[in-house]
């Protein structure tokens, strides 16, 4: 089976693309895929820091696109996950150091000679060259948004845009939604934003403060004891897979209120195991 | 229960639907690529049209884009005033 390349996109900064594409590629490379999560954002990286690979960096995107080495050295093994590779952005360049197409051999090269089950590009904010590049050789989009006026609209942008480029199926990944202020009435729910974007729900990751420590140790929070997002990042990569798991908002309530009745009955959980 | 009586005691509009209509019209906007200024002068050649035959006072004019069912509507108010009278001598 050859491989699949997503692009995980948004328009808007700061909902969370770097996380989704390090959390995803870590569950996907869990379950025994091979994955590769390429940083297409060049002169702001930041994956190899969410993934705490930032000090193994030696060869980067570009390098491999104007043959300075090959695929394989550029190439970081993650230690807690045999199966992920990081492809790291370069930091001292701009991002018209390459072009789309140089960006669509790139990805071909991988699949084929890397023999990558999936490959991730995490594509830097805005609608400019870097999502061109981001965008070129993935065969599907992920488009990332909270339930936010602001970042829900950038969304529906991108997806006219993919749709120009013939990428006409993104899926939703719905970020820090709050039960809480989704039952407030403060917050719009899975239902009211496919209601406006109208593309098809890959999946709901909770609001989950743990994230920040996870962002600080470098570890993504799938390779954590983790209640909340960690279990929404890995059924959505299940759902990549092809496996059928329903997507309901009460699946993660439930979950919160098994794990606060665990606490309540002194079966704590482990505390996050240190990288 | 509690949450949702004392809501419905308060009848205040929930921040949610104030987004997410603001949203639905922001999306309209954007999704047409059509500015405010195109809406004005488009609205404007309407009215010099109407104008010919009716007689139209410029200030009632209304011209919305509006979100029906997912489709887009161009819906315009004129009030007519009243009928020009046509000149004979112009055909």
């Amino acid at each position: 089976m050859a491989g699949k390349s997503y692009v995980v996109t948004s328009g808007k900064g700061g909902v969370g693309k770097t996380t989704v594409t390090a959390n995803l590629g870590t569950a996907l490379a869990l379950r025994g895929n091979k994955v590769c999560v390429i940083d297409s954002d060049i002169g702001l990286r930041n994956l190899d820091v969410v993934m705490g690979l930032e000090n193994r960096i030696v060869y980067d995107l570009i390098d491999v696109i104007e043959g300075t080495c090959r695929p394989k050295q550029a190439l970081i093994k993650h230690k807690k996950a045999d199966k992920l590779f990081l492809l790291p952005a370069s930091q001292t360049r701009n991002k018209e150091a390459i072009s789309p197409k140089q960006m669509k051999e790139l990805m071909i090269r991988m699949k084929e000679e890397e023999l990558f089950d999936y490959i991730l590009v995490d594509s830097p904010a805005g609608i400019e060259r870097g999502f061109r590049n981001a965008i070129a050789g993935a065969d599907e989009a992920l488009i990332v948004t909270t339930p936010e006026v602001s970042a829900i609209r950038d969304a529906d942008r991108i997806i006219g845009l993919l749709q120009a480029d013939e990428m006409y199926e993104p899926k939703l990944v719905i970020n820090r939604l709050s039960t809480e202020l989704v039952k407030k009435g403060d917050m719009m729910d899975q239902d009211d934003i496919i209601d406006i974007l109208s593309i098809e729900l890959l999946g709901i990751i909770p609001e989950d403060e743990g994230i920040v420590a996870s962002t600080n140790m470098g570890v993504p929070i799938v390779l954590l004891e983790n209640e909340k997002a960690g279990p929404a990042f890995k059924r959505i990569a299940r759902r990549l897979e092809g496996e059928n798991i329903p997507i309901s908002l009460t699946g993660d309530i439930e979950e919160t209120l098994l794990n606060r009745i665990k606490r309540l009955f002194g079966i704590n959980r482990k505390e996050p195991e240190r990288v | 229960m509690f949450e949702i009586l004392t809501k419905w005691l308060r009848k205040k509009e929930d921040s949610k639907e104030i987004g997410k209509n603001r949203l639905q019209l922001i999306l309209i906007d954007d999704r047409l690529g059509v500015s405010h200024e195109t809406l004005d002068s488009i609205k404007d050649d309407i009215f010099t049209v109407i104008s010919k035959y009716f007689d139209v006072s410029e200030d009632d004019v209304e011209m919305n884009l509006q979100k029906e069912d997912g489709s887009v509507a161009l819906v315009a108010s004129i009030p007519v005033l009243g009928m020009k009278r046509q000149s004979v001598t112009t055909k």
